[in-house]
């Protein structure tokens, strides 16, 4: 029987949720008997091969390629899970929220303390991605399955949502693993 | 004994003092009845409606409703159930709460809460407000970002220390936690050590140069619930003792 298929992605995060997913230890290696990873930083791979039962998404929408993608995941995976504050609620990038976006550009490339940029440019290459007007948590976005709080979520919790998804079984998270820090 | 009173909560039999309240008599019995707004300190505000009970089938505020004989109070019904988290997840997106990097989170009552109905995430949509900082004193914080409008610091400042530093300005969406009528807090004679700083169930109203002093997993209520205190008491009694 082939193995169902996993594929993971980070938007507008800094990776921690991934790197607790590492944090599993060694469970990692029952983790790639039980599944197949497919698109994901984990194995590399940049393009979906097909389909995907469990989508693990890091990070808010905080630019165009973040709404790209997540869209494309929610087309290939049947159940998507928002892994993460940011995934949730924008998490710290979501700080900018309240800022108008000219004057975080202004302070990030030409008035930050430790900026250098005479000609006062702020980056506009074609090849990069537009940045939005505020930063949007997934469930804006597309429809989510289930939420995993956490900055990062605990490895525990990402393994027992990750099995009990797989069993078909319900996400029944015990008090300890629910957190949001 | 004609001060004691009878009745029911979720059908255990209570037995509380005349002039009691719902939640002051629950807690008593090692009931818990979820609460934002009500602490044992201060007079009830009955703002939060977190408390909200069935007294003989009527949606009623616990903080504030008298026991009566034989009254027959619900607690835990399905429905109230649902109400509470309603209420703690409208919470979280009407305010900025950014868990990750406040120094009240794992001694937050609204975490708290959160955590003990088990909510992965609020269903609501976010609305990031915009609110004010005011960081002006030497020795405490006021971020308006994680205030809840539970009136504590109110109630706290006016009653325990005698000052009126906090009350509330504006009304509906535009109602904020005013200092001293739109003064800024180091225009004010709070201390440090008033009752109103201690009152602020979150991260709201902060003690500075404290922050993140309770490593992660010894504090308030990372292994343990918020109301498991008062419910550890009913526990024990049914132990006897
Ligand atoms: S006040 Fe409580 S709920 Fe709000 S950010 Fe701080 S810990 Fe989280
Ligand atoms: S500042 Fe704190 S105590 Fe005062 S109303 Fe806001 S949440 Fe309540
Ligand atoms: S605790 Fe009763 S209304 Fe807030």
């Amino acid at each position: 029987m082939e193995k169902p298929k996993v594929a993971t992605t980070s938007l507008a995060g800094c990776f921690g949720c991934h790197m607790s997913l590492l944090d599993i230890d060694d469970r990692i290696l029952k983790l790639i008997q039980l599944v197949d990873f497919d698109k994901s930083p984990v194995d590399d791979i940049k393009k979906f091969s097909g389909d995907c039962l469990v989508g693990l998404i890091e990070g808010g929408c905080a630019n165009e390629e973040n709404v790209e993608v997540l869209r494309q995941f929610r087309r290939h995976c049947s159940i998507l899970i928002a892994v993460g504050d940011c995934a949730i609620m924008g998490g710290l990038p979501a700080m900018r929220n309240g800022i108008p976006l000219q004057e975080c550009l202004d302070e990030a490339y030409r008035n930050g303390p430790s900026v250098y940029n005479p000609s006062g440019r702020v980056p506009n290459a074609d090849e990069l991605p537009l940045i939005l007007n505020r930063v949007y948590p997934c469930s804006e976005v597309v429809k989510i399955d289930y939420h995993l709080p956490g900055c990062p979520p605990p490895a525990d919790t990402l393994w027992e949502a990750v099995v009990a998804l797989l069993n078909g079984k319900p996400l029944n998270l015990p008090y300890e693993l629910i957190k949001y820090d | 004994m004609s001060d004691t009173i009878t009745f029911t909560v979720d059908g255990v039999e209570v037995t509380g003092r005349k002039g009691q309240t719902i939640i002051q008599a629950a807690d008593d019995a090692g009931i818990y009845i979820p609460r934002l707004c009500w602490t044992k300190k201060l007079k009830p505000g009955a703002s939060c409606r977190l408390c909200t009970v069935l007294v003989n089938n009527r949606p009623t505020a616990s903080c504030t409703q008298p026991i009566g004989e034989g009254m027959v109070v619900l607690n835990e019904t399905e429905q109230l159930i649902t109400y509470r988290k309603n209420l703690v997840e409208m919470l979280f997106v009407e305010g900025n709460h950014f868990c990750m990097f406040c120094e009240k989170s794992g001694n937050c009552e609204l975490q708290a809460m959160a955590y003990r109905f088990g909510i992965a995430a609020p269903k609501f949509p976010y609305m990031f407000p915009k609110r004010e900082l005011d960081a002006s004193h030497p020795d405490i914080f006021l971020d308006r970002n994680r205030c809840i409008l539970c009136g504590r610091c109110v109630r706290a400042s006016r009653d325990l220390d005698g000052k009126g530093v906090f009350q509330f300005v504006g009304r509906g969406n535009h109602k904020k936690i005013g200092v001293n009528a739109e003064a800024r807090l180091a225009d004010t004679n709070v201390d440090v050590s008033d009752d109103a700083v201690g009152s602020c169930p979150v991260g709201a109203i902060l003690k500075k140069r404290v922050g993140f002093a309770v490593p992660v997993g010894q504090r308030l209520y990372d292994h343990q619930p918020i109301g498991s205190d008062t419910e550890a008491k009913a526990r024990r009694s049914a132990r006897g003792k």
